[in-house]
């Protein structure tokens, strides 16, 4: 005799457990944690590595790289002389509460104003994943194309704001910056956009300061 | 690959109720995913049966229920369903406007099983 047993139960109940938990964890540090999010390549590494040079003069600074295999981000970011932690993913598309509650004790956070945590690149799955963060970052570089927000609309939906990087490229590619733009808003009105060449600097001071104002209006909480 | 870490999930938590309920076999799961998940029907069941391979819940199949993605207008809250969304022109048929809040299309949700 078959029977119907109602389970009634979201899946990512346990993932939201322990990213509040992370979360209340951040609050009583004082740590600023920023999700970074993008597709392969588009430049969180290389974004990291500008936006740390800015601003480690003004706050201690610290790395969760969740790279699925090798260490390359890592060793970037350890040649800037900054403490990161290096996640195995184990070939998981994304980072979960639970692999940055477990990345913590390798980083000093009582003595840390910034975290970054450089997800996996993928447009989908991270989005879906709440890791105790402050607020959820992306990258769209301008190779990748306009189409991005119509196709992941969570991940556009789910940040507060968006990187458009690599705009030393645009006269090289047919990205449709206004579109690109138009729908993101579109999805989230209240979306930040910031346009960016991590090659050349430009537009990264925009980005700082606004960050900078986000980490001191915490700090001064 | 999003399909193996979900599935995993979903294995600890039907096992988990399946002790509770004594139950011998599981047939189905039901479950309720949002459109914007990416997640596979073919790839869920394969990455299930490998993960549940030798429990009570083996050979159960994966049914799932798509839950729309819906956006609510920011300025008169009406709804809007949408599939993989196109923004072009897209309008909130009451007000014109074109700002939008998602509402649902990101979940996951177990809904029930059937067993024995
Ligand atoms: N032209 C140009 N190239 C860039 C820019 N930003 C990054 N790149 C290049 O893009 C490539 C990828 O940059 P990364 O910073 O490694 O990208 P990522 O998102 O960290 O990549 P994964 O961690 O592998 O997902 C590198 O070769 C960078 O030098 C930019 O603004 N303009
Ligand atoms: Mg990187
Ligand atoms: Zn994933
Ligand atoms: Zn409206």
């Amino acid at each position: 005799m078959s029977t119907k047993v109602t389970v009634v139960k979201n899946v990512l109940d346990a993932n939201d457990r322990l990213a509040a938990e992370n979360r209340t964890l951040f609050a009583d540090k004082k740590v600023f944690v920023v999700n970074l999010m993008s597709s392969p390549g588009a430049g969180k590494t290389s974004l990291l590595e500008r936006t740390i040079q800015e601003l480690q003069g003004t706050w201690k600074i610290g790395v969760i790289e969740g790279d699925i295999q090798d260490t390359y981000d890592a060793d970037r970011i350890a040649a800037l002389d900054i403490p990161v932690v290096q996640i195995n993913t184990g070939g998981a598309c994304h980072i979960d509460g639970n692999m940055v509650r477990e990345a913590l004790p390798g980083l000093n956070i009582d003595a840390m104003d910034l975290l970054f945590v450089e997800n996996v690149g993928n447009l989908v799955c991270p989005a879906e994943f709440d890791i105790g963060e402050e607020m959820k970052i992306m990258i769209l570089s301008t190779p990748e194309g306009a189409d991005k927000p119509a196709k992941y609309p969570l991940m556009f939906q789910s940040s507060t704001a968006l990187i458009i990087n690599k705009i030393d490229l645009l006269p090289y590619v047919s990205f449709d910056l206004e579109k690109a733009k138009r729908d993101a808003l579109i999805l989230n009105p209240k979306l930040l956009i910031f346009e960016i060449s991590c090659k050349t600097g430009d537009g990264l001071k925009d980005w700082t300061r606004w960050l900078n104002e986000q980490i001191t209006a915490l700090a001064s909480k | 690959m999003h399909e193996l870490p979900v599935m995993q999930s979903i294995l600890t938590i039907v096992l988990k109720h399946a002790a509770r309920h004594n139950v011998k076999k599981v047939h189905a799961i039901n479950l309720l995913v949002g459109k914007l998940s990416d997640l596979e029907v073919e790839w869920m069941q394969r990455y299930f049966d490998h993960l549940s391979a030798g429990t009570v819940v083996a050979g159960a199949r994966i049914k799932v229920g798509w839950v729309p993605a819906v956006l609510s207008c920011e300025v008169c809250q009406t709804r809007v369903e949408v599939d993989k969304v196109n923004l072009d022109g897209i309008t909130c048929p009451v007000c014109a406007k074109n700002k939008f809040q998602l509402v649902s299309g990101k979940k996951y949700h177990i809904k029930s099983m059937e067993a024995e």
